[in-house]
């Protein structure tokens, strides 16, 4: 089979919410929308993945950012290597 | 002894602002004067708290550990005026706050409107987030509320009073929503979705005077002699740069106060930035990105640094009618006709002037039910885009337009037919990608 199918736990445990920090605008759905509570607020301030070991990977803020912020990337080979 | 710096306003170019002062000098003495008493809130967030998307204290940009971390002293109070001799502000309580280093960073406040019955209770704007509060606790549910005005602002309100329950009626002079940058197709696909959610709009429609009784709002009265009753009215017809304290403080004053692109205004040791500043003869911006720029280029020359800012292309993302939408660059007015929005006496926030530029390029677009991407080719690049609904193309055309690729290769294509051509800019965009030096 040409297609390899991976189920949408197996693609996201791969890949980690990455924030466009230069469009965010601070207004905290993010945050108030994490089930878990993490402050993705403050990393999209840093401009850094959100790399939280709690992180779900469940999409809520990605999905409730009105500015399109947020989305879901690969987590690079460099990062995972650094650990 | 520390330098002494001191900020006017409390906005984001205020905070990045203190933030780049404060990573150069960890002992110098920062103070922020603000008539606002809230600690450093998002103000786009404003638009969401309207809604019920958030609580209010979520809109606090800043944890009290952050801002302990970032030992900015706080003083409440209006400035009256500004001696640049004597490097102090005078405030209208007769306080004095002498600096070594200033920032004038207030902002823009909304247009006041100028039809009789603007004082009446009940006609709100939307500025900051004593207003939103005011206007939460006047919204009534099953009351009905009008809105007039064009741009972010009075959908914002229009969309946020809906929210809380409110019959509410837009008011639009023209035929359409934002005619000066959207093209008529988006403006339609705008005012379908409002009306789906119960916003009734009134199109080709101005407010003559507003009626009330005991000092409250109970009806306005249209141009057309027509009487809509209403319990609030809100007004958002664009924001004006406050200016006064420079122009007279004897600054450089144009729209905003003039700077250089180190943001320095003509006086030494002054510094200005965000909605309140102007940039040489750049066209102005309302955006929040530009004023978290610019307050931190300000802020690390006001503490020493040596740096510029440089206009990025205008962007911004923003959600009208509960759809996304991406504005880059010059989008201009679809026809010379509709060059001016009418529902705007000025620049509305979350706007640009550069928007406007009437781009000498070819238009394209694509749709598909709500999803649309529009572009401006110019000869060699792609000069403006407006993205609305699905947002796959948000990113990419941001790297296209601001980093100017050079497309000319697929230029035919994309103006003969717009499908085919974004296909092949998908692909290109991808080894354009793929080829940069990481």
């Amino acid at each position: 089979m040409s297609h390899e199918f991976k189920s949408r736990h197996q693609i996201l445990s791969g890949a980690q919410v990455v924030p466009q920090a230069d469009i965010c605008v601070q207004c905290g759905c993010c945050t108030y929308n994490c089930p878990i509570g993490i402050d993705v607020r403050s990393y999209a301030w840093r401009g850094q993945a959100i790399n939280s070991s709690y992180c779900l990977t469940c999409g809520e803020c990605v999905k409730r950012c009105p500015r399109g912020v947020l989305s879901f990337e690969p987590i690079p080979l460099h990062s995972k290597l650094k650990g | 002894m520390p330098l002494a710096y001191v900020m006017v306003g409390s906005g984001i170019a205020s905070l990045s602002a203190a933030e780049a002062i404060r990573q150069r000098q960890p002992d110098a003495s920062i103070t922020v004067v603000s008539e606002e008493p809230h600690d450093f809130y998002s103000r786009p967030g404003l638009a969401y708290f309207l809604r019920g998307d958030i609580p209010e204290s979520q809109l606090m940009v800043r944890s009290r550990d952050d801002l302990k971390t970032l030992n900015v002293k706080r003083v409440h109070g209006l400035v009256k005026e500004l001696r640049c001799d004597g490097q102090e502000l005078l405030l209208s309580d007769n306080r004095r706050l002498r600096f070594d280093r200033l920032l004038l960073a207030a902002g823009a406040l909304a247009a006041p409107p100028t039809f009789p019955g603007r004082d009446l209770a009940g006609v709100v704007k939307l500025d900051g987030l004593d207003d939103t509060r005011r206007i939460l606790a006047l919204a009534k549910r099953g009351k009905p509320a009008v809105v007039v005005g064009g741009g972010i602002t009075a959908l914002e309100l229009a969309e946020g009073l809906c929210a809380r329950g409110m019959k509410v009626h837009y008011f639009l002079r023209g035929e359409r929503y934002w005619a000066d940058v959207l093209d008529e197709t988006e403006s339609k696909i705008i005012m379908d979705r409002l009306k789906h959610d119960g916003i009734v709009i009134h199109t080709k429609t101005q407010v003559k005077q507003a009626l009330g009784k005991a000092g409250q709002l109970a009806a306005l009265e249209t141009e057309a002699g027509e009487t809509v009753p209403c319990t609030m009215l809100a007004v958002a017809i664009g924001v004006r740069p406050r200016v006064e304290l420079a122009r007279q403080a004897g600054l450089s004053v144009d729209k905003g106060i003039m700077v250089n692109p180190r943001m320095q205004t003509t006086r030494q040791g002054v510094f200005a930035a965000g909605d309140c500043a102007q940039v040489g003869s750049t066209p102005l911006d309302v955006l929040w990105p530009t004023a978290l720029a610019q307050g931190k280029v300000a802020g690390v020359n006001m503490a020493g640094g040596e740096v510029s800012y440089e206009k990025a292309v205008a962007c911004n993302v923003t959600m009208l009618a509960g759809l996304r939408v991406t504005i880059i660059g010059n989008v201009g007015p679809s026809k010379k006709a509709e060059a001016k929005d009418r529902d705007l006496v000025a620049i509305a926030r979350g706007d640009s002037e550069s928007w406007r530029v009437l781009p000498n390029a070819h238009v394209l677009s694509d749709s598909d039910d709500v999803n649309r991407v529009r572009l401006f080719i110019g000869p060699r690049t792609i000069v403006g885009a407006l993205v609305m609904g699905e947002q796959s193309w948000s990113r990419p055309l941001q790297h296209l337009i601001g980093q100017q690729v050079d497309i000319a290769p697929l230029r035919d294509v994309l103006i003969k037919d717009a499908a085919a051509g974004l296909n092949q800019l998908a692909e290109f965009y991808e080894r354009w990608q793929a080829g940069k030096p990481r």
